[in-house]
C-alpha cells in the first residue's frame, strides 16, 4: 500500500474486508504516523471514511470480493476524497437519503441505519457516478464553521 | 475482544481493552458482553477510555448490549474519547445513555 506521510495526497488500495478497513483507518488516523489534523476535523474525517468504506464492504461487495481504491488529499481547509470500487452499483435511486434513525424510532431503539445519516451529516459535496463497472464516490470533509 | 472487569460495591465496570469498536468486531463485542452480563443484577458501566474510535456497527452493538439489560436497567458509559463522543452526540445516543465524564474517582488509578 503506497503511503507517504510527507505528501498531502494519500492513496491506499485495500481489500474490501472489515479488517482491512480498520487497518486503513488506523494507518490514516492513529498516532504516531496518522495525519495531523485539528481534533474536530480528525474525528469528522475518520467517521465519514469509516462509514463509506464499511458500506462498500457490506453492500457493493456483498456477493463477491474485490478492492477499494481510496485517494485522500489533505490540506488545511479539509480533505477531498475519491473512492473507487468495482462492486455492485448503488440502486438507481442513487445515494441513500440518510434519514435520522432517531427521528421516528418507534418502540425500540435503532441498532442500525446510522451509516448514511452520519455521512450525510458530516460530508460535503457528495457525488456518485457509475462508469464502466466502477462506482466512484467523491466528497469533501471540512472543519466545522464557527458561528 | 478483550474485556476486563472491576467490581466495586453494587456496580460492575467493564473495561474495553481495544482501540476500536467497529464492523470487524461488533459481533464479538456483543457476545463478549453477553457473557459479562450473564446472571448479573448490578449496575453496569462500560469504560470506553481506551476506545479511540467507534463506527455505526459498533454503536449498534452498544445499543444491543443496552437492550440485553432489559427495560429496568440502563447501560452507563464512561470515558468517551473525542471521536466516540462525537458519534454518540451526532446520533443523539448521548440522550439515551447516562454518560459519565470519567470513571469513579477511586478507580481511575486502579485500572
Amino acid at each position: 500500500m503506497p503511503y507517504d506521510r510527507g505528501m498531502s495526497l494519500i492513496r491506499i488500495v485495500l481489500p474490501a474486508t472489515p479488517l482491512a478497513v480498520r487497518e486503513t483507518l488506523s494507518r490514516l488516523f492513529d498516532p504516531p504516523d496518522g495525519v495531523d489534523l485539528p481534533e474536530a476535523l480528525h474525528s469528522k474525517a475518520q467517521i465519514v471514511l469509516a462509514e463509506v468504506l464499511n458500506n462498500i464492504v457490506e453492500h457493493a461487495y456483498a456477493t463477491y470480493a474485490g478492492d477499494i481504491d481510496l485517494c485522500c488529499e489533505f490540506d488545511d481547509k479539509g480533505l477531498n476524497v475519491l473512492i473507487t470500487d468495482r462492486g455492485l452499483p448503488l440502486p438507481l435511486s442513487g445515494l441513500p437519503a440518510g434519514n435520522d434513525p432517531m427521528e421516528d424510532p418507534g418502540d425500540d431503539l435503532p441498532e442500525g441505519g446510522f451509516g448514511w445519516f452520519l455521512i450525510r451529516t458530516l460530508a460535503e459535496d457528495l457525488n456518485y457516478d457509475r462508469t464502466e463497472g466502477s462506482n466512484r464516490l467523491r466528497f469533501r470533509v471540512v472543519p466545522d464553521t464557527i458561528a | 475482544m478483550k474485556l476486563d472487569q472491576t467490581l466495586p460495591p453494587d456496580l460492575k465496570i467493564v473495561h474495553v481493552r481495544e482501540g476500536r469498536i467497529d464492523a470487524a468486531c461488533a459481533i464479538d463485542f456483543k457476545e463478549a458482553m453477553r457473557e459479562q452480563l450473564e446472571g448479573l443484577d448490578r449496575r453496569v458501566m462500560l469504560d470506553l477510555t481506551q476506545v479511540g474510535f467507534i463506527d455505526s456497527s459498533g454503536l449498534g452493538a452498544v445499543v444491543a448490549v443496552r437492550k440485553m439489560l432489559g427495560p429496568d436497567r440502563v447501560l452507563e458509559l464512561a470515558g468517551l474519547t473525542p471521536a466516540v463522543e462525537k458519534v454518540f452526540r451526532l446520533t443523539r445516543m448521548d440522550s439515551v445513555f447516562p454518560i459519565h465524564p470519567q470513571l469513579p474517582a477511586d478507580l481511575r488509578d486502579a485500572v
